[in-house]
C-alpha cells in the first residue's frame, strides 16, 4: 500500500506494507539512517521521531498511521550547515561516546525544548526517561540541554534589529 | 636490550628506509593526488621478532593535503571509546600539526603489513600505540623541518614545528605544512632511534579537551555505524539458532517462510558447532529488515538438543550455596592462611558474594553486510564485508581459515561500533552474513533483532564467592581467603574464571589463598567491560569494607595500611599496581568526596579502590536509603592513567564507566533454565534512565608515566563503592547484585 506524508518538510509517497513501522520504512526504504533500531518494543528511543513536533517511538509506529501528517527526523532537524542548537552544544560539549542513542536523545530533547525554553533537572528526566544510553553519557545529556536552553534563552534576548553586532 | 634484539631494530631500520618509496606509492594510489608524507615506521620490536620482513612495513601514515588539511588515518576500531580522536591527536601533537586542520579517517583497508595492529580491546590500545603514534608524528616532523631548511635556507635547528607551519625562531619567517609537502616527502625518513619527542609541558593537543572527530556526523544521523550500511542490490537478512546454544537444524517450515510477503528465500544452514563460527540456523533475506523478522515469527524449526545447552541458574546457585571455604583447584597460596584461621585470638568473617549473568547490550544490535560474490570456475572468489568489528585482522584469519579467501580476496570494512565492550570480537555474525549472502547471491545485511542480541550473547558471566578473611587484635588484615565458584562450558573453566594474581589485594596480602571450583555452565561467556575485575572488584573490595567495620576500623586507613609500603610490584611493569599510585587516588578520593563528614541519618559514603587494565582508580559514592528505596547522589572519582590524551574523552569514559557499573549493579541479571535464556528485551532487563544518574566529579592524577586506556577502570571499583556506602547509610550488607533483587528500588 502506498502511504503518503510529510517528511522532513517535503512530501512523500511510498510503498511499503501498511503495518511497516515507520522506523524500517525510514531505514530500509528511505535510506534515512539517522534514525535507529534499538529494541523495536518502544523501551530505548534510539528511534526517536517527531510526529508533529511530538517525540515518538517510530518502531511502533506503523507507516499507515502517519498519512498526511508531518514527520520530522534527524536529518530534517539540521544538517552540516545549518546546525540546530542541539546539534551545536552536542558537538562542542562531546556529548557522544559510541553515539549511537544520540540523534534520538537529540529529537527527544528538541522536542522537549520546543515546548519549554527552560527546563529544569526533573523536567529532562522526565521527557529523556524514554532514551536509554548504554555508554552512559546522560551527566553530559543533561548539562547540554541546560546549555542549549540558555544559549536559546540569550538569543532571544537580543533584540531583533540594531547595530548587527551579534555574537 | 639484548644483542638479538637490537640487530633485529638495525635491520628493521634498514628495511624501513628501504620500503619507505614502495609504502609511498602505495598510499598515492589509495590516497589519489593529494600531497603525501610517508612516514616508514620500523616496527613494534614484538612483531619484529616474529617476522622481519613483515614488520619493515609502513604501520601507519600522515598525509598533507593541498588545501592544507592534514589527514592523519586511525588504525584502531571506534566504539565509543574515543580512540579515533586520542590517537591522532598524538600525532598531531609531535608533529606540530594546528588540530583545527586535521582530518581523521579510518584506514581503508585491514591490512597490517601496512597500519599495525588495527584492532582495540583491554583499554590497552592507546598504550600499545602510544609510542608508534609519537614516532610517526615526530618523523613526519623531521621531514617537514628537513623541507624548510632547504626552502628557507636555514639551519633546520632555528626551525620548530607548530600550528602546521614551520617556524625560524629567530624571526617571522615561516612556511605552512602544504607549502613545504611536497618537497618533505622527498626527505629520508628519520631513523627511529634519532627521534625526539616532546615533553609534556610542551604540548598543545596533548591533555586538552577535543571533542571526538566523528561528533558532526554523529548529531546529524551521518555516522557510519555497521548497521547503516547500504549496499546497491543488497537485501535484508535474519538468522535463527536454537534457543538452547548447541541445538542441531533438524526440519522447518521454509515453504511457508518463502510465501510470507517480502521474502525473497530461506534456507537451512549447517554450521560447525563452533559458537564463534557458526552455529546451525535458519537464514530468512527479504526485501525490508521488518519483513525478515515478521517471516521469523512464523518460523517453526525442529532442534535437535540432544547436544545443546542445559543450563540452570537455580541449579548453579545451589551448588555454589553448599560449597565451602577452599574450592578445587589452589591458584595461588602465600603465607600460613590456615595458621590465621584457626589462631583464637583473630576475629574471622565469611561471606558469600553472588554476581549474575550479564548481557553486553551494545545499543546497536549485532549486524554485518556481506557480498559473496563466487567466480566462474577458474577464477577466485571475493568477499567483501561491512564489518563493525573490533579487530579487522581477526576477521582476516577467521575468513581465510573458513573459507580459504586470502588477503587480496578479501574486501573488509571495518566500521564504527554502536557500543561493544567487548562483543564484537567473535565471528559468527559476519559467518551468519556470508552464508546469507552465498546462498541468495546477493549483497545482504543481516541485523540480529535485539531479542538475538540479547539472547544469543557471549554473557559476563555469572559466579559466586565465597570469601573469607582473618583480623588480628590490632585490627590489621593478616590473611585473606577466596573461593571462586566459575563456570566451564563445555567443562572448559571460563578464561575470566578464577584467581588474577595481578588484582588487588592478590598482588599485596602476605597471607593469602584463592581457589576456583568450575560448574558446568555451556551458555558461553566472554569478555564483557573490565572482565573478571567487574566481578572481583565487588567482591574483594565490599569484603575488605566487612572486615575493617567488624574491626572498628576506617575504611580509609585500613586500605592504605594494606597497600604500604609505597613500591612499584614489578617495577616499569605497566601491567603491574603501583601502591604510592594506589593510595594517591585513593587519598585524593576520599578528600575530594569529603570522607569522615557528618551525614544525615540515611545517607551514607563508600569508598572503594581496585587496579586493572594499567590504571588505578578510587570511586567515593554517595548513597541514600529510604525504606526501599535507593538513589546514588553523587560519585567522586580520582584515576591515575599517566599523562591524560584528550581530557574530554576521558572524562566521558570515566564517566561512562560509572553509569553503566551502576546500571548493570541496579538491575540487571541474565538466568536461564533448560538452556534457554529467559530474557527476552529491554522490558525484562533494565537500563538506569537519566532520572537516576549521579553527579560525577572525577579527578585525575596525571603523570609522566605511559598513558594508558579508559574504557574499562573506571567500573569495577563503582559496585563496591556503592555496595559500601548502602551499608553506611543503612547497615544493610549488599553480598549480591543485582540490587533489584535484594528488593530495592533505584
Ligand atoms: S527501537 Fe524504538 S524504542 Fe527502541
Ligand atoms: S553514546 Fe553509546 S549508547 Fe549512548
Amino acid at each position: 500500500m502506498a502511504s503518503s506524508f510529510v517528511l522532513n518538510g517535503k512530501k512523500i509517497s511510498l510503498d511499503v506494507p501498511d503495518d511497516m513501522p515507520l522506523l524500517w520504512a525510514l531505514r530500509d526504504a528511505l535510506e534515512l539512517t539517522g534514525t535507529k533500531y534499538g529494541c523495536g518494543i518502544g523501551q530505548c528511543g534510539a528511534c526517536t521521531v517527531h510526529l508533529n513536533g511530538n517525540a515518538v517511538r517510530s518502531c511502533l509506529l506503523p507507516v499507515s498511521s502517519v498519512a498526511g501528517q508531518d514527520v520530522t527526523t534527524i536529518e530534517g532537524l539540521g544538517d552540516a550547515e545549518n546546525l540546530h542548537v542541539l546539534q551545536q552544544i552536542w558537538i562542542d560539549q562531546d556529548v557522544a561516546q559510541c553515539g549511537y542513542c544520540q540523534t534520538g536523545q537529540i529529537m527527544s530533547a528538541a522536542a522537549l525544548l520546543s515546548t519549554n525554553a527552560a527546563p529544569t533537572d526533573a523536567d529532562i528526566d522526565t521527557a529523556m526517561a524514554g532514551n536509554y544510553c548504554r555508554c552512559g553519557t546522560y551527566v553530559r545529556i543533561r548539562q547540554a540541554i541546560h546549555a542549549a536552553a540558555e544559549q536559546t534563552a540569550s538569543h532571544h534576548e537580543m533584540p531583533e534589529t540594531g547595530t548587527g553586532e551579534l555574537a | 636490550m639484548t644483542q638479538r634484539h637490537s640487530q633485529i631494530s638495525d635491520a628493521v631500520r634498514q628495511a624501513s628506509l628501504g620500503v619507505s618509496r614502495r609504502n609511498f606509492l602505495k598510499i598515492t594510489g589509495i590516497a589519489g593526488g593529494g600531497l603525501v608524507i610517508a612516514a616508514a615506521m620500523p616496527a613494534m620490536a614484538e612483531e619484529a621478532e616474529q617476522d622481519l620482513i613483515r614488520s619493515s612495513e609502513l604501520n601507519a601514515y600522515v598525509q598533507i593535503r593541498e588545501d592544507g588539511k592534514i589527514l592523519i588515518y586511525s588504525g584502531s576500531p571506534e566504539m565509543g571509546q574515543g580512540i579515533k580522536t586520542s590517537l591522532p591527536m598524538i600525532v598531531a601533537e609531535e608533529m606540530g600539526a594546528d588540530w583545527d586542520d586535521v582530518v581523521v579517517e579510518q584506514t581503508p583497508t585491514v591490512d597490517t603489513d601496512l597500519y599495525g595492529k588495527q584492532s582495540t580491546g583491554g583499554s590497552y590500545t592507546l598504550n600499545r600505540e602510544w609510542n608508534l603514534m609519537r614516532e610517526l608524528g615526530a618523523a613526519a616532523r623531521e621531514m617537514l623541518l628537513g623541507a624548510a631548511a632547504l626552502v628557507m635556507e636555514l639551519p633546520k635547528d632555528e626551525l620548530k614545528a607548530e600550528s602546521s607551519r614551520v617556524r625560524h625562531i629567530h624571526s617571522q619567517r615561516s612556511r605552512s605544512f602544504a607549502e613545504l609537502a611536497n618537497l618533505a616527502q622527498q626527505q629520508p625518513v628519520p631513523n627511529k632511534k634519532d627521534l625526539i619527542f616532546k615533553g609534556r609541558q610542551e604540548y598543545r593537543i596533548l591533555g586538552s579537551a577535543k571533542s571526538q572527530v566523528d561528533s558532526l556526523d554523529i548529531v546529524t544521523g551521518k555516522a557510519d555505524f555497521g548497521i547503516d550500511a547500504q549496499v546497491d542490490g543488497m537485501l535484508y537478512g535474519t538468522y535463527a539458532r536454537c534457543p538452547a546454544v548447541g541445538g542441531k537444524i533438524v526440519d522447518a517450515n521454509l515453504d511457508e517462510l518463502k510465501r510470507q510477503p517480502g521474502v525473497v528465500d530461506a534456507f537451512i544452514v549447517k554450521g560447525n558447532g563452533n559458537v564463534r563460527e557458526l552455529m546451525d540456523g535458519v537464514g530468512i533475506v527479504g526485501s525490508s529488515t521488518w519483513a525478515v523478522f515478521k517471516a521469523r515469527e512464523k518460523l517453526r524449526a525442529t532442534w535437535d538438543e540432544a547436544q545443546a545447552s542445559k543450563d540452570s541458574w537455580s541449579d548453579f546457585v545451589r551448588f555454589a550455596e553448599q560449597a565451602g571455604a577452599t574450592g578445587e583447584k589452589t591458584k595461588l597460596e602465600r603465607g600460613d592462611v590456615d595458621a590465621a584461621f584457626t589462631n583464637p585470638d583473630n576475629t574471622i568473617l565469611s561471606a558469600l558474594y553472588e554476581y549474575p549473568y550479564l548481557s553486553h547490550l551494545c545499543l546497536e544490535p549485532m549486524n554485518c553486510t556481506a557480498h559473496y560474490r563466487t567466480a566462474p570456475s577458474g577464477d577466485r572468489d571475493h568477499l567483501e564485508v561491512w564489518l563493525p568489528t573490533q579487530s579487522g585482522p581477526r576477521f582476516q584469519q577467521l575468513a581465510e581459515k573458513r573459507y580459504g579467501l586470502k588477503k587480496d580476496q578479501l574486501t573488509i570494512h571495518v566500521k564504527r561500533m554502536g557500543g561493544s565492550f567487548g562483543r564484537r570480537t567473535s565471528g559468527e555474525y559476519a559467518c551468519e552474513a556470508i552464508e546469507l549472502s552465498k546462498r541468495s547471491g546477493r549483497p545482504v545485511k543481516l541485523t540480529w533483532s535485539r531479542e538475538d542480541s540479547i539472547q544469543q550473547d557471549f554473557f559476563r558471566e555469572g559466579g559466586f564467592n565465597h570469601i573469607r578473611g582473618a583480623v588480628d587484635q590490632e585490627g590489621k588484615i593478616v590473611a585473606l581467603e577466596e573461593h571462586a565458584i566459575g563456570v566451564a562450558p563445555q567443562g572448559k573453566p571460563s578464561y575470566f574464571s578464577g584467581v588474577n594474581p595481578g588484582v588487588f589485594p592478590f598482588n599485596t596480602q602476605a597471607s593469602i589463598r584463592g581457589s576456583l571450583t568450575s560448574y558446568r555452565m555451556d551458555t558461553p561467556v566472554g569478555p564483557w567491560r573490565a572482565p573478571y575485575s567487574n566481578t572481583h572488584a565487588f567482591v574483594s573490595q565490599a569484603f575488605i569494607h566487612e572486615l575493617a567495620t567488624a574491626a572498628g576500623r576506617d575504611h580509609l586507613e585500613v586500605l592504605l595500611e594494606m597497600l604500604r609500603p609505597a613500591r612499584w610490584l614489578e617495577p616499569d611493569n605497566i601491567r603491574s599496581m603501583n601502591t604510592e599510585r594506589a593510595a594517591g587516588v585513593i587519598q585524593l578520593a576520599a578528600k575530594k568526596a569529603g570522607w569522615g563528614r557528618n551525614l544525615p541519618e540515611g545517607r551514607g559514603l563508600g569508598l572503594a579502590f581496585y587496579f586493572c587494565h594499567a590504571a588505578h582508580v578510587a570511586e567515593v559514592a554517595e548513597v541514600s536509603v529510604e525504606g526501599d528505596a535507593v538513589r546514588l547522589h553523587k560519585v567522586t572519582a580520582a584515576v591515575d592513567v599517566g599523562p591524560i590524551i584528550n581530557m574530554s574523552g576521558a572524562l566521558n569514559q570515566v564517566e561512562g564507566s560509572i553509569i553503566d557499573g551502576y546500571s548493570a549493579m541496579a538491575g540487571q541479571k541474565i538466568t536461564m533454565e533448560d538452556g534457554r535464556i529467559q530474557q527476552t528485551n529491554l522490558d525484562q532487563y533494565p537500563v538506569l534512565r537519566i532520572g537516576s544518574a549521579p553527579d560525577i566529579d572525577v579527578h585525575f592524577i596525571q603523570s609522566d608515566y605511559d598513558p594508558t586506556g579508559l574504557g574499562e577502570p573506571g567500573l569495577p571499583p563503582l559496585a563496591p563503592a556503592v555496595a559500601n556506602a548502602i551499608f553506611a547509610a543503612s547497615g544493610r550488607r549488599v553480598r549480591k547484585m543485582p540490587l533489584l533483587d535484594l528488593g530495592y528500588r533505584v
